[in-house]
């Protein structure tokens, strides 16, 4: 655990991209094999199950720390993160441990089955024998919290480096449901894949965004310099649903989202149409919700997302689809490797020979001769239900992971209006302690009425400003939460929005984030709760 | 009708009538009484101040020609029949606390403390009172300091392995205190110490009130960047992120502070390395102290002092929150500084201007002390 607790250390303790990959491979230059699949799984997002609830993890730290609830809850707000509040509250450590990575997982899985008494025991002196920063890692392993500041890719470079073998390779054999228990350093790093997974799914190409940064889009001409010729392209709708990767091989049916969680259950609409593919056949689409043929909003499908159980009614009322728009794997071969448009001409056939067209639909192409023309199509998005429109070079293999050059997003501009902030709240993490997290409201006749939270899209400068005028202007304060003075407006950019009965304003915004802080403007001058529900467009 | 207490707090500062005279004011009176050099508690304008004689010459650099009386530890003064006293808070260097005394009746103002020996402030010594004016800047439960041997055992490795490196070291911490509790604890076998003017300035102020220091180099224009590579650059927090630091570049930064403690505040200072090192009691150590001084009411003056009242009164002490002092409240304290300039390069004519920005930005009202308020 020391090892893993320093690597985390040192990852945190840096942010250049070479010193992280170095730490990386000291990492699993020094620590047995099971620890480097175990290693690899919480770095690929493969946590453990918790196996103590929070509530009793809480009562018990509070129990081992000797402090009272209302200190503990002071104590975390201060701190802003509870996997770190409870390693900095306990008292320093009393005995040591040589216990592996692979030795503390065991042990978090099996203690779940445990008596209270037990798992209480075996928590407490566990963290009597961390020190404060094993205790740290620990516990965001307890809660379940792990989340580490280094990208998948810089851990696939590392082991690359290590193993001699590519990039791509890795990040495919780590795709999918596997378990470091069972899954073993060896069969990971074997020439070939033998060991490979039915389920596994491929990697996610992902599209760039023409424009990352500044919320203004670019205009055609800048489009023209950037891609060229217009009839080296590919352009379909980009839609708003969940990113799916479909697969059928040796009869079985998987369905895989893209923070790759094995769906396959949660989507049984698309299960003839699976059923009906050809063995070894695996494509990539779009899952949305459908009504009467057309595609829904994205908070329909959400709200069947969260769902344990799907209900008739959801079923009958917002069925799901498929928009499939490319095609990994045909007749048992990666295909991967060949071009946009071949790729395309097979999907087409594939999709011509369903017997579900319904289910199974095609992501339609543009048909546009120049770049304006283009633009003036992409206007019409938010009427197709789309965010924008996909670009895709006919000539481009199907690669691993967001990469600049092939697959471009050309996202509609945001919508925007401009709020008066009303509350405020500390932060998490990196702005722990300083007001970060502010809810917004607009004009009703000569109310405030809150309609969004936002808490993105300041420079750390101006987060600084607004915090010092909140602890300036504070008229009221519950909990953790401040009423401020209403003086300061935002523009508040956002990428939908849909009719609430939860929320007071009635709204619900998607994405809701600031996009400038409007010195400019008198709180006079924020817009209204009209001007919002117009946007409706209804 | 109710007796006047011996100190009170006003809108100037902690003020005893009896004696006429004020501890740590923030406007200017006639006679302060002043704990420590730090720029929120030792303010220009007075017309006369007593402080330890180990305070001399840095209040002397900082605020001019003052008219100073300064005394030793436990050496009784007379004002109005009031006597005080002062005893060492292990702050920094020359840091007391005040003991105000009045037929029979004893208060102590405790400016900063820690309970830590560091080896140069003269070590905290508690003292027996009625009441007790302290801080708490580090009030909360989270912060437990580890001893000073352990913190500067990493800062000596991360030194040697930045050399292996090739890697330039540059550890910040304010200029009185702990700059000099940094220095006496560098392993002198590494290399050589290098120090930004500011620091360089008070350094000089302390080696004129006879303080033994290790050897240092200021860094001026002309001082050789690989010279400085191989050595340690000891920096003020007002100097990271300016062109006077990039200079350096490539280098590491170490930040020393109480604050460091968090992940979050560690960050927020891109600190490629935090040392939670600080010069004020942590949690343990404000009850302790608390504790040994056998007073019956204590005030908590600055740092998080809702949450420390409340706690000292569950467990039996007789506590109160005094919220006109010092503007410092708990939330302000980690919080960085509204955008200030950064100082231009460190030219020996710009040094003055420095200087300037420093005692500007400390005695900024959002209170704390220099760590404190996170400003400097």
């Amino acid at each position: 655990m020391k090892a893993f607790a320093q690597l985390f250390l040192s990852l945190d303790e840096t942010n250049k991209t070479n010193e992280k990959v170095k730490v990386l491979k000291d990492y699993f230059n020094s620590v047995p094999d099971t620890d480097k699949m175990h290693m690899l799984a919480l770095f690929t997002g493969r946590r453990p199950k918790r196996p103590i609830n929070s509530t009793l993890i809480r009562t018990w730290a509070m129990e081992a720390s000797n402090i009272p609830p209302w200190l503990f809850e002071e104590s975390y707000h201060v701190v802003g993160d509870l996997a770190e509040t409870m390693a900095l509250l306990m008292p320093q450590k009393e005995s040591t441990n040589d216990k592996d990575l692979t030795q503390w997982i065991a042990e978090l899985n099996s203690i779940g089955a445990k008596p209270e008494e037990e798992r209480k025991q075996w928590l407490i002196s566990s963290w009597a024998m961390l020190d404060t920063q094993e205790r740290f890692v620990f516990n965001k392993l307890l809660t379940g919290s792990f989340r580490v500041g280094v990208s998948q890719n810089l851990v696939i470079k590392a082991l690359a480096e290590i193993t001699g073998l590519d990039a791509a390779t890795l990040t495919h054999r780590i795709m999918g449901s596997w378990m470091p228990e069972t899954y073993t350093y060896e069969q990971l790093i074997q020439e070939q894949g033998a060991a490979d997974d039915i389920s596994r799914p491929y990697p996610f190409f992902l599209a760039y965004p023409v424009q990352e940064t500044s919320e203004k889009q670019k205009s055609a001409e800048q489009i023209e310099a950037g891609l060229g010729d217009p009839l080296q392209w590919q352009a379909e709708w980009k839609w708003d649903g969940i990113r799916g990767q479909l697969i059928k091989r040796d009869g079985k049916i998987f369905t895989w989202s893209r923070g790759e969680d094995l769906s396959t259950e949660k989507f049984p609409e698309l299960h003839p149409f699976l059923n009906a593919l050809p063995d070894g056949t695996v494509i990539d689409g779009e899952i949305l919700s459908f009504q009467n043929g057309l595609p829904m909003p994205f908070n329909i499908l959400q709200t069947r997302i969260g769902r344990k159980n799907l209900s008739k009614k959801i079923l009958e009322e917002s069925p799901v689809a498929v928009i499939a728009y490319d095609c990994l794997e045909f007749n048992g071969e990666d295909i991967r490797y060949k071009t946009q448009a071949e790729r395309r001409a097979i999907l087409e056939q594939l999709q011509a020979a369903t017997p579900y067209p319904d289910t199974f639909r095609l992501s339609a192409l543009i048909d546009f001769n120049t770049w304006n023309e283009l633009a003036k199509i992409r206007e019409q998005s938010r009427a197709m239900i789309a965010e924008g429109i996909m670009l895709k070079r006919k000539s481009a293999a199907y690669q691993v992971g967001r990469r600049r050059g092939d697959w471009w997003k050309w996202k509609i501009d945001p919508l925007s209006v401009d709020a008066v902030m009303i509350y405020a709240q500390k932060g998490h993490g990196r702005r722990a302690d300083l007001y970060t997290d502010y809810t917004f409201a607009v004009w009703d006749g000569d109310k405030l009425v809150p309609f969004a939270k936002a808490y993105s899209g300041l420079t750390d400068q101006e987060i600084n400003k607004v915090d010092y005028f909140i602890k300036r202007n504070t008229l009221e304060k519950f909990g953790p939460v401040r009423t401020v003075k209403p003086e300061l407006v935002f523009e508040i950019g956002f990428e939908g929005i849909n009719k609430s009965t939860r929320h007071k304003s009635g709204i619900a915004l998607r994405f809701p984030r600031i996009l400038r802080w409007r010195h400019d403007k008198p709180k006079e001058e924020a817009d209204t709760l009209e001007t919002l529900k117009a946007l409706l467009g209804e | 009708m109710a007796k006047k207490p011996l100190l009170e707090f006003t809108d100037k500062g902690i003020y005893c009538a009896q004696g006429k005279f004020y501890v740590d004011p923030w406007k200017p009176v006639d006679d302060a009484v002043i704990t420590h050099a730090h720029a929120d508690h030792a303010y220009p304008g007075h017309k006369h101040y007593l402080a330890h004689h180990l305070s001399r010459e840095v209040l002397y650099y900082r605020l001019g020609d003052i008219a100073l009386q300064t005394v030793e530890y436990g050496e009784k003064v007379m004002k109005n029949g009031v006597s005080v006293t002062l005893y060492p808070a292990g702050h920094v260097i020359g840091s007391a606390q005040i003991r105000v005394e009045y037929q029979g009746e004893v208060w102590v103002v405790s400016g900063d403390y820690k309970m830590e020996d560091d080896g140069i402030s003269t070590s905290f010594e508690p003292v027996k009172c009625h009441h007790f004016i302290s801080e708490c800047t580090f009030g909360m439960p989270v912060y437990q300091w580890k001893p000073q041997v352990q913190i500067f055992e990493d800062v000596n490795n991360w030194w040697r392995n930045n050399q292996h490196n090739g890697l330039a070291t540059v550890i910040v911490g304010y200029s009185l205190g702990k700059a000099q509790r940094i220095l006496q604890n560098l392993d002198l076998f590494n290399g050589k110490v290098y120090t930004h003017g500011v620091i360089e300035n008070t350094n000089e102020a302390l080696r004129r009130n006879g303080v033994l220091l290790n050897p240092t180099e200021r860094i001026t224009p002309d001082t050789p960047k690989e010279a400085i590579r191989q050595g340690i650059v000891i920096a003020p927090p007002s100097s990271v992120g300016t062109p006077w630091m990039r200079k350096f570049q490539p280098y590491s930064f170490g930040y020393c502070s109480g604050w460091m403690a968090m992940r979050g505040a560690k960050h927020r200072r891109a600190a490629d390395r935090g040392f939670v090192l600080s010069d004020h009691a942590d949690w343990d150590g404000l009850i302790s102290a608390i504790d040994a001084t056998g007073c019956e009411c204590v005030y908590l003056t600055h740092g998080y002092t809702a949450t420390f009242t409340r706690y000292l009164n569950e467990i039996g002490f007789n506590a109160k929150e005094v919220h006109t002092l010092y503007g410092g409240e708990e939330e302000e304290n980690p919080q960085e500084a509204p955008t200030q300039p950064p100082p231009e390069g460190e030219g020996s004519e710009k040094t003055s201007f420095e200087e300037d920005l420093e005692i500007e930005v400390k005695v900024s009202p959002t209170g704390g002390d220099l760590e404190g308020a996170g400003l400097q």
